[in-house]
């Protein structure tokens, strides 16, 4: 037998290592020593050649008196002896009782509630008084968020806003074929996204490249501690960092809307060419059934989607916390919330528009 | 009798697609020292540091870790010999969703089969050897610059690897901490036989910790000298090696004029 392989022998009520007791040799004997340790009522080391930190752990957690280390292998033992004495096995925090918990839970949510409603007031009043103060609007940077909000983002609504006017037309044409009112087709798919789909896919679309963006890059800048920077130079962080941002989003959505909108028109114009009617039939039931009304209330709709879009995507990127998981905790906290804002704006126009009758 | 090699780097020439960082470089580091690659910034301390563990492929030469070439190594060889080097990284490289007990058990839990409760003992140890054992439960973003860069030695040290690689270890850390962390190494290296190759530019540092160092410059695109630190600083003839010894700032650094500090006046 190799000399150096290590072994552990019960003799009497004395347990026996010998051999190279290192990481590959505790990975083997571990749990043998430890039923072994049970029985013994002593250690002996005499015959260990070398010892390695985790087989030192091993020894040490056997919690037996250890014997006979010659003193290379006492030294390696003492060191992770004191190592482990200054770290005592953390013990797992206690978890508040269900009603504290609820509570507890309760004032963080009305602490964010109120975070939230400080950042409206916030900005609010920083967008009023921007047009009166010296670098209240910096138009560089509010036409570097165009580009990025709205002028990038085209390619993109381009090929959806066609992809969904097709499938639109397509889907609503299967009916429709039943009762020979595939001209209709038009007005259907006309008016679902001038009125809704158009501003509401237009605001996805913007959540999920811009709010996104927007969380990103300011939780980043928090982490850099640039924005606290920004705040001792006496410089607004909201009015160069949020407001710009807002605007350019609030801008950039009726324009992106209006792209998905006339891209999604002619997407469907081109499936009603491939079911046989002329380029004229559709417009003219175009003209007959949509109304400018319909178009503005749908740009109006984006851009109240867009300043919600912004102003999530600033706040969950300002209020990132410290470490790496933050920026992107805050990222997905803005495409999330400016969906579900959306969503929730869009449940509010439609009542409001019901009831006034628009 | 001079103690084994470990490490040897031999007509090392690195480059990013330009001119060579540094080029023709070639030392040996013995078994137990504490080697210290030193110069001023931009030199290529920590590129050579990154070529050494085959992050970044040497434009020429070859790098011999304990009788092998990382570079050629594949598979299960490669593991082998990659469980034999620890590396703290520049600013800790801790990761962010763990706790630093569970940043120490990641290599015991890659590398052994050791269960879970042995796992933690271990992680307990090396945490405790760094001075962090009241600090196990702690994310790293709950911790200071010096308490990181002690977790990652501690998890480069996880599975007591013959050779550690510390990079910047005392790089903007109080001279305090700077010294326990100094203490530190030099307790390791002398308790456990563990090789340390070290990149600084910390000058007490280099003096406290370094049995040997070589030094790089980034005008001679090399290896200016080699030897016992406290030599250089005291007999060598080369005036850049002075220069940093010594703290002299270099003769044709511009002298600032109390008039070039107003601006806009």
């Amino acid at each position: 037998m190799d000399n150096s392989t290590a072994a552990l022998s019960l003799d009497g009520e004395t347990l026996r290592f010998t051999g190279a007791i290192d990481a590959r040799a505790a990975e083997r004997l571990w749990s043998e020593a430890t039923t072994g340790a049970a029985k013994a009522k002593t250690i002996t080391l005499d015959k260990v050649t070398e010892l390695d930190s985790i087989g030192a752990v091993m020894l040490l957690g056997l919690d037996k008196p250890l014997d006979g280390a010659p003193p290379n292998i006492a030294e390696v033992l003492e060191r992770n002896r004191r190592a482990l004495e200054s770290a005592p096995p953390v013990k797992p925090e206690k978890e508040l009782p269900a009603i504290q918990a609820l509570g507890a839970g309760a004032i963080r949510k009305a602490r964010t509630f109120a975070g939230t409603l400080a950042y409206i007031g916030e900005v609010t009043m920083t967008t009023l008084r921007a047009p009166f103060q010296r670098g209240g609007i910096r138009p560089a940077e509010l036409m570097r968020h165009l580009d990025e909000a709205g002028l990038r983002a085209f390619p993109l609504t381009i090929l959806l806003g066609t992809l969904i006017g097709v499938i639109l037309a397509f889907q609503s044409s299967i009916p429709l074929k039943r009762f020979g009112a595939e001209i209709f087709v038009p007005n259907l798919v006309g008016i679902s996204l001038l009125r809704e789909l158009g501003p509401l896919m237009a605001a996805i679309i913007m959540s999920g490249r811009t709010g996104s963006a927007y969380a990103a890059e300011l939780g980043t800048m928090v982490v850099n501690e640039e924005v606290d920077a920004l705040r001792i130079m006496g410089v607004d962080a909201i009015a160069m960092l949020v407001l710009p941002r807002i605007m350019a989003a609030c801008l950039a959505m009726p324009v992106l809307a209006l792209v998905m909108d006339l891209t999604g028109l002619i997407g469907m114009t081109g499936v009603m060419a491939a079911l046989g009617f002329p380029f004229v039939a559709v417009t003219s039931q175009l003209k007959q059934w949509l109304s400018l009304k319909d178009l503005l209330g749908g740009l109006f709709k984006a851009a109240v989607f867009g300043a919600a879009i912004g102003l999530i995507g600033c706040r969950a990127g300002l209020s990132a916390a410290r470490g790496p998981r933050a920026v992107g905790d805050a990222a997905t906290g803005a495409v999330v919330g400016g969906i579900v804002a959306i969503i929730i704006l869009d449940g509010v126009f439609a009542i409001l528009f019901y009831r006034l009758g628009l | 009798m001079t103690a084994e090699t470990v490490i040897t780097v031999d007509d090392l020439t690195v480059g990013f697609g330009g001119p060579p960082l540094f080029r023709h470089v070639s030392f040996e580091v013995r078994r137990g020292e504490v080697f210290v690659i030193l110069g001023g910034s931009g030199c290529g301390k920590s590129s050579l540091l990154k070529a050494m563990i085959g992050l970044i492929e040497p434009s020429q030469g070859t790098i011999t870790l304990l009788g092998e070439q990382l570079v050629n190594a594949t598979g299960e060889d490669r593991r082998a010999l990659l469980r034999r080097l620890g590396v703290m990284w520049q600013s800790g490289a801790l990761f962010g969703s763990m706790t630093l007990a569970e940043n120490v058990e990641l290599p015991l839990e890659e590398h052994t089969r050791l269960s879970r409760p042995a796992r933690q003992a271990v992680a307990r140890a090396k945490l405790g050897l760094v001075g962090l054992g009241d600090a196990q439960g702690k994310l790293p973003s709950e911790i200071s610059g010096g308490m990181a860069k002690r977790a990652g030695i501690a998890r480069a040290m996880a599975l007591d690897p013959p050779i550690l690689f510390l990079d910047e270890p005392s790089a903007g850390l109080d001279p305090v901490t700077s010294a326990g962390l100094d203490k530190l190494i030099t307790d390791i290296a002398r308790g456990t036989g563990t090789t340390f190759v070290v990149v600084t530019h910390e000058l007490q540092s280099i003096l406290a910790i370094g049995d040997r160092c070589i030094m790089l410059d980034k005008a001679a695109r090399g290896m200016i000298a080699e030897g016992d630190p406290k030599e250089l600083r005291d007999h060598s003839e080369n005036p850049t090696v002075r220069a940093f010894f010594n703290r002299e700032a270099p003769s044709d650094a511009p002298e600032a004029r109390p008039a070039d500090t107003k601006v806009g006046a």
